[in-house]
């Protein structure tokens, strides 16, 4: 057998081709013949691939005739030169699994609904928000500061002391003083760790938890406080359906017409389901360079429930609600 | 668009006015609305089919409106002026032969007749949550609301009930139970009604005893229980509630059975299928969700961009896929038994020669006549 192989890797050596092919024909010459066609396909398709290509006792010292084996070796040296493309990782984001109620920005339906819904009057420019700001019974330190903050960060909020007061009773007072939200910041063992965020005449009220709160005695390199001017809103990746809801319920909190001489601008970012809320101020030191320098209180949201109707846990009708075991098995599947 | 509302098997009514009809098989949703004049006042509180042969269906929406939608054509036919917003919203409507009845929140029960514009009046009391009617005995429909107990009417005695429910016994702290009736079932084949309420309560009344008060009580969730529906097999009924939770409880002992999953939102409509063991939800969530009842798996999720407030299923739910599928079953069968047909001729053939060998072989050995005819 071998020196039947020895004989034919000579005879095609003779002729005139890449010195792949030769290899390729040796082999074929045990195997039938469709399997040389589709060997010299591949070949012609994966020219920078020359390692899978070869049988693995292959290496470029073996050829015998030394001009082809110069010529090989500096091939091999010329695809070490050429970088891999680079490989996009994969990310949870990258990787996350489509929500078929995102929203479509020509959906007219998804307009409509938005057009009419409880934020409506807002966004037609009827109403101007007045935010009422308290906490859950008997505070302490640190929620009330953080309440005081952000009163600064929010125009035209007013904070109260809850007094033990049913949320109930308080509702139809702040609706008759013309309040537009209600925002009680729940405390446990002296930290913020929800807030109920209720929409006032009629509107939807949001649960969220409420996490990593930094006063702005705690934050580094921050700037001198807000000024009173009226910042401007960003909502990031709002994308489904109830993420339109929730980012209309933010932008409802705030004035419509951003006082740019403030440069104040107060983020809601959401990621993975978290809302980010930062409040920066910028300056732009040329049209390409921007400074920001960050104020205001700085915590974390996750919504776990948004009821239609204003606050009523008991009997209120549920417009999402969070289930751990249902919800949270995927952990690329979000829904905000 | 008489194509796609023919092919629709279900029907949803959305808070934004517009009628949508799911088709199942095609996993395509349609949205059946009138025009683009769309507006919140047309949002649809209750629907129900207009006739037995369900080509109508009978939309109630907030103003007061009463529209006829015809599932072979596609449009809506005709519009009715039942009554006006000041009353309340719709919470019930039914179609008995030749009249049409409504009920209100404002306790207003009338009885529409076709044609003339005289009405049949009832006064069944304040704070309407549900009118529903008795599918074998299409003259009586029963009531009840927030603090308005279960009462069921004779429609051609409208002046008293003919069964009211009495509130179940003080409970524990001897305080006086609250009342509250959000969703009514009449159960085939007898005279018992099922009620839901808003205190997490199912409770099974039956007017033929003389007992007033529920004969079952169950309870199940925190939270008030919005929806209802008898399944075709006997003794299980479905719940939904405002957390989205639905069950399955058993009507013999009150237990439940089992939860399905998947729902974010509050339930709206619910409605098992008439025959198969399939039960269509919808709700806040905007999504309509189809799940099978033995083995409490999803079956079908649909996205429905706008909030829905009722649910109607058409007794050809599945059945129609089923039914082309089993036609093609069908015609294939058809050729076969052609194929087979004429192969039939071939062995009748040669059964003649096994039995003229087997007169061959009658002299033969006795063994091998034994092995021939078993074989055959």
């Amino acid at each position: 057998m071998d020196s039947n192989e020895a004989t034919t890797s000579e005879s095609v050596s003779k002729k005139k081709g890449k010195t792949k092919k030769v290899k390729r024909k040796v082999k074929s010459d045990e195997a039938p013949v469709q399997e040389m066609e589709q060997a010299e396909g591949e070949e012609t398709e994966k020219k920078s691939e020359s390692g899978p290509c070869f049988p693995p006792t292959f290496s470029v010292s073996e050829i015998k005739n030394k001009q082809r084996r110069h010529s090989m070796f500096l091939k091999l040296k010329e695809e070490k030169r050429k970088a891999p493309p680079k490989e996009v990782p994969k990310t949870i984001e990258n990787q996350r699994i489509y929500d078929e109620t995102t929203v479509n920005p020509e959906d007219e339906e998804v307009a409509f609904d938005e057009g009419t819904d409880e934020f409506s009057a807002y966004f037609n420019r009827l109403t101007n928000p007045k935010v009422l700001i308290t906490t859950s019974d008997r505070p302490r330190g640190r929620t009330v500061r953080f309440c005081e903050q952000l009163a600064t960060v929010i125009p035209h909020a007013h904070v109260y002391y809850r007094r033990g007061l049913a949320l109930k009773r308080v509702i139809p007072q702040c609706v008759s003083r013309g309040f537009t939200y209600l925002m009680v910041i729940n405390e446990d063992r002296k930290v913020p760790n929800g807030l109920v965020l209720c929409h006032l005449p009629d509107g939807p009220t949001a649960h969220f938890k409420v996490s990593n709160v930094r006063l702005r005695k705690e934050m580094k390199r921050r700037g001198k406080d807000p000024t009173e001017h009226v910042p401007e809103v960003i909502l990031n990746n709002f994308t489904t359906r109830l993420g339109h809801s929730i980012g209309r319920m933010f932008a409802a909190l705030f004035p419509h017409d951003p006082q740019f001489v403030g440069r104040q601008v107060a983020t809601f970012h959401n990621q993975r389901d978290f809302i980010f809320f930062r409040f920066h101020r910028y300056i732009f030191k040329n049209e390409k360079k921007v400074g920001i320098q960050e104020l205001g209180p700085r915590f974390t949201l996750k919504l776990r429930s948004l009821q239609k109707g204003t606050f009523d846990s008991k009997f209120g009708e549920y417009e999402w609600v969070h289930k751990r075991h249902e919800m949270d098995s995927s952990r690329r599947k979000f829904h905000l | 668009m008489s194509a796609k509302s023919q092919i629709c098997s279900i029907w949803l009514g959305s808070e934004t006015g517009i009628l949508k009809g799911v088709s199942l098989t095609k996993k395509q949703a349609f949205n059946f609305c009138e025009m683009s004049c769309l507006s919140r006042d047309q949002e649809v509180c209750v629907m129900a089919w207009g006739d037995p042969h369900e080509s109508e269906v009978l939309v109630g929406s907030v103003n007061g409106t009463v529209k006829t939608f015809s599932t072979d054509k596609g449009i809506f036919t005709a519009t009715r002026e039942c009554g006006d917003p000041s009353q309340g919203r719709f919470t019930g409507l039914a179609v008995t032969d030749s009249s049409m009845i409504t009920c209100v929140e404002s306790g207003l029960l009338k009885v529409w007749k076709e044609g003339s514009t005289e009405t049949v009046e009832i006064n069944v009391g304040n704070g309407i949550c549900r009118m529903q009617q008795n599918p074998s005995q299409r003259h009586r429909v029963a009531t009840g609301g927030k603090e308005n107990p279960l009462k069921v009417w004779d429609l051609e005695r409208p002046d008293k009930p003919i069964f009211t429910a009495k509130n179940v016994a003080h409970d524990w702290l001897d305080m006086r139970v609250p009342v509250w009736v959000r969703d009514i079932g009449f159960i085939p084949d007898s005279d018992k009604i099922v009620t839901c309420t808003g205190h997490h309560q199912v409770r099974v009344y039956d007017p033929s005893t003389p007992q007033r008060r529920p004969v079952l009580e169950a309870r199940f969730g925190e939270y008030p229980l919005t929806a209802l529906s008898l399944p075709a097999s006997q003794g299980t009924v479905v719940v939904g509630n405002t957390h989205g939770e639905l069950a399955i409880l058993d009507l013999r002992k009150g237990l439940v059975r089992g939860c399905l999953k998947g729902l974010a939102g509050a339930v709206r409509g619910l409605q098992c299928h008439p025959s198969l063991p399939l039960v269509a939800s919808c709700g806040l969530d905007r999504f309509l969700r189809v799940h099978s009842l033995e083995d409490r798996s999803l079956q079908h999720k649909v996205y429905l961009k706008s909030r829905l407030n009722c649910v109607l299923l058409s007794s050809r739910d599945l059945e129609s896929s089923s039914a082309d599928v089993s036609g093609d079953v069908e015609e294939v069968k058809a050729e076969e038994d052609e194929v087979w047909d004429t192969m039939e001729t071939v062995t009748e053939k040669t059964k003649k020669r096994a039995a003229q060998k087997d007169e061959a072989t009658v002299t033969e050995v006795d063994g091998k006549k034994k092995r021939k005819l078993v074989k055959k």
